[in-house]
């Protein structure tokens, strides 16, 4: 070839082509990838926003209770105190020995305050939550884009292992191998006994058994995407395989993973209460929501109060981040209807 | 002049018409230029399986069934025909977004059909593609700048620090803004984003490009600026083009040389005053009598349509001998046994069928049974002597002479 294509200048003047490009009038146009346009979307939706709005004030929460503990000294969720007691062991004082040192009342038994416990338990409760539903993400991200790259006996292989474990009796596995299970966490990861190795159990768990759903939907995005013409486009450039999945379909899978993260962690929230219901996973006198509210139901009669401030602690965050999730979903996906 | 020329000076103003005639003639055809790309034999079957657990192979669907030509150097081949004839598929063969399943694919001496993948790479920077869809061809999370610059960056062409410059001047040679590389493709037109694509196609200066219905999915006016377009990149750059496109109009403003195909094969190749003006191929002459020609609307008079029959059959269980003949309204008996080969009827013009000939002047007796050695209704006659037939992609000096049925030496 003679000369490179376009190394020289005004090779193809040509007015009737550059008419095609048409020139905006004045002003500098903002350019607005789908993502900007999308969070355009977002901003303009009063519910979402509120929602968005008590997710961060949560995450702030479970952020600060650290400090608020070991830098501040405002709480301290592991002091008991018995004076605040009544004979019986309930809060002494009227709506469960609210007062102007102890906001939210105190436990019954030990004595403790229990705004330091919830707010202390947020911490515990969304790290168990974050760490599981990221174990979750990465596995079925992973596991979905090679399922529908990859086809074949691939893809009826991991389709298997999803039906599987989709039809395991997870929470009975999950109490028949408590014990064994945490033993096998600290003997192959080496944690320290006691919270430590139940809480990395319960975050194994949780992902194990909770990645289906995003593998799901990202091999069924996988497969419609493989034959958009930008893929075949990507492999008529000679780009290699992992380029192709994770630099052209993979920013194209950002819309549903993040509202899968938004839904699965008040999910794991829920998940984490259960199973601290049913004596796994972190154990007082470390609080985790869970544990709080399973010790708090047998007051529920006798001391309301403390029984409902984790309860409602619980439903304020599932709530918040299940309503940030669908108004993510509408804004991310305008066309899809619910 | 074409309706094209004319909607592109209608819209640019009168004072350019005389610019723009000469701007945008159509590529000529060189009948000396040396072939680039020779497609031999090119098969691409699918295979049916059965459903259920073990999934057998239970046919194929042979979307392209042998199909052969050649693309002249800097020259461009229209491929025409039906939704469904396996036009597309050929196209995605010969730039191996498929592996074919037979024939070859020559170019610059090595097989394209037969070269690893790793082998592919180096290859892929001289055979380029142009995709049909401008919306979805276009990866609506990247920007325009890394959408083109892909290319660059995969075969390292141009050193880093410079693939902002290359990619600004092929939006420039492609006549959009150069400041636009940091845009989305949602932000552009169908036509703009016709022509990132073309820029990205010609990032890595390919030698031939498969155009896959380039135009089919823009509007009218705006299919005549990208075709302009094309055209005046083949003469910049002296690119050769495979002009896939069922927009007969289109290939004829396009294409020196036209291929049509029915169901997999070509049935009849020529260049394009032959084939628009004398088709030889009962196919071929219903598909341009299905076209709307201004020109006679213009006049008053009336083609007439010739209307085929029935649906395309299944290319999976295509018809004995030739794939016409469910449709065709000269079929006899010898279509049914035995396929019609590709006959040199002109100097560059190539016809599969038994009873080729111009409309209205088809023979009564095959004029292909003595070469094949069969009588008049297919069987084999003992006493005929079969002619070698020179069954080579591209045209030869000698050919079979319809009228006088004797082979003729200019």
């Amino acid at each position: 070839m003679s000369n490179p294509i376009g190394l020289q200048d005004g090779g193809l003047a040509d007015p009737a082509s550059t008419s095609g490009a048409s020139e905006e009038p004045g002003g500098p146009v903002i350019s607005k990838s789908p993502t900007q346009l999308a969070m355009g979307r977002l901003l303009k939706d009063k519910l979402t926003m509120i929602s968005a709005a008590f997710v961060v004030f949560f995450v702030l929460l479970a952020l600060t209770a650290p400090l608020a503990y070991h830098v501040f000294g405002w709480i301290d969720p592991l002091k008991s105190d018995q004076d605040l007691l009544n004979d019986f062991s309930l809060p002494a004082g009227k709506w469960g020995g609210i007062s102007s040192d102890h906001w939210l009342g105190v436990e019954p038994g030990a004595g403790r305050d229990t705004l330091a416990r919830v707010w202390y338990g947020t911490t515990f409760s969304l790290l168990i939550a974050l760490s599981a539903t990221i174990v979750a993400m990465v596995l079925g991200v992973v596991l979905g884009i090679v399922s529908g790259a990859a086809g074949g006996w691939v893809d009826a292989i991991i389709g298997r292992i999803i039906d599987l474990t989709l039809a395991f009796p997870q929470t009975l596995m999950l109490l028949a191998l408590a014990s064994t299970g945490m033993i096998m966490v600290r003997n192959y990861l080496h944690t320290p006994a006691g919270n430590v190795t139940a809480a990395v159990y319960v975050v194994i768990v949780l992902g194990a058994f909770g990645w289906t759903s995003i593998a799901r939907i990202v091999r069924g995005q996988v497969l419609s995407m493989r034959e958009f013409e930008f893929v075949h486009a990507a492999q008529m450039m000679g780009a290699s395989k992992v380029r192709i999945y994770f630099r052209e379909i993979l920013p194209n899978l950002w819309a549903p993973i993040l509202v899968t993260f938004t839904l699965m962690m008040p999910a794991f929230v829920s998940a984490e209460a259960a199973l601290a219901y049913l004596n796994v996973g972190i154990g007082a006198p470390t609080p985790t929501l869970g544990n709080v509210l399973s010790d708090s139901i047998s007051f529920a009669d006798t001391a309301p109060v403390y029984f409902f401030v984790p309860a409602c602690m619980i439903a304020a965050i599932v709530i918040s981040f299940n309503l940030l999730g669908d108004g993510l979903r509408d804004a991310l996906d305008p066309k899809g209807n619910r | 002049m074409t309706e094209y020329d004319e909607a592109t000076a209608a819209a640019s103003g009168p004072s350019l018409d005389a610019v723009l005639a000469q701007a945008h003639a159509p590529a000529q055809l060189d009948p000396n230029a040396p072939p680039v790309l020779t497609v031999r034999d090119l098969e691409m079957h699918f295979p049916v399986r059965s459903t259920g657990v073990v999934r057998r192979k239970i046919g194929d669907v042979k979307a392209v069934d042998g199909i052969s030509f050649q693309i002249p150097k800097g020259g461009s081949l229209g491929l025409v025909g039906e939704s469904g004839c396996g036009k597309s598929t050929a196209g995605r063969a010969i730039t191996r977004l498929y592996k074919p399943t037979g024939g070859s694919v020559e170019f610059e001496g090595r097989d394209l059909a037969k070269v690893s993948n790793r082998g592919l790479k180096p290859l892929r920077r001289e055979v380029q593609m142009i995709f049909q869809d401008p919306y979805s061809s276009l990866n609506p999370r990247h920007t325009v700048g890394s959408i083109v610059g892909a290319p660059l960056r995969i075969h390292n062409v141009v050193p880093k620090d410079q693939t902002l410059k290359r990619v600004q001047e092929l939006l420039e040679v492609v006549g959009l803004n150069p400041e636009h590389y940091n845009r989305y493709p949602n932000e552009f037109s169908g036509g703009q984003r016709q022509r990132i694509g073309i820029a990205r196609a010609l990032a890595l200066q390919p030698k031939v490009i498969v155009a896959d219905e380039p135009v089919s999915a823009l509007d009218v006016s705006i299919q005549a600026q990208v075709v302009n377009l094309l055209q005046d990149l083949q003469r910049e750059f002296d690119i050769a083009f495979l002009f896939i496109a069922h927009d007969l109009a289109v290939v004829r403003h396009f294409c020196p040389e036209v291929a049509v195909m029915y169901l997999g094969k070509i049935v009849e190749i020529a260049d394009r005053e032959t084939l628009y003006s004398r088709p030889n191929h009962p196919y071929t002459q219903a598909l341009l009598s299905a076209a709307p020609d201004v020109k006679q609307a213009a006049i008053g008079g009336r083609r007439e349509r010739i209307r085929l029959e029935g649906d395309v059959p299944s290319p999976i269980n295509p018809p004995s001998g030739c794939h016409f003949r469910t449709r065709c309204p000269l079929a006899r008996e010898i279509c049914a046994k035995v396929e019609p080969p590709m006959l040199q009827i002109g100097p560059r013009h190539k016809v599969a069928c038994h009873f080729a000939g111009e409309l209205g002047q088809h023979p009564a007796d095959p004029v292909t049974a003595r070469i094949l050695g069969v009588d008049n209704a297919g069987n084999p006659d003992p006493g005929a002597s079969p002619v070698e037939l020179d069954d080579q992609p591209g045209f030869s000096d000698v050919w079979f002479d319809l009228k006088a049925r004797t082979t003729v030496k200019p």
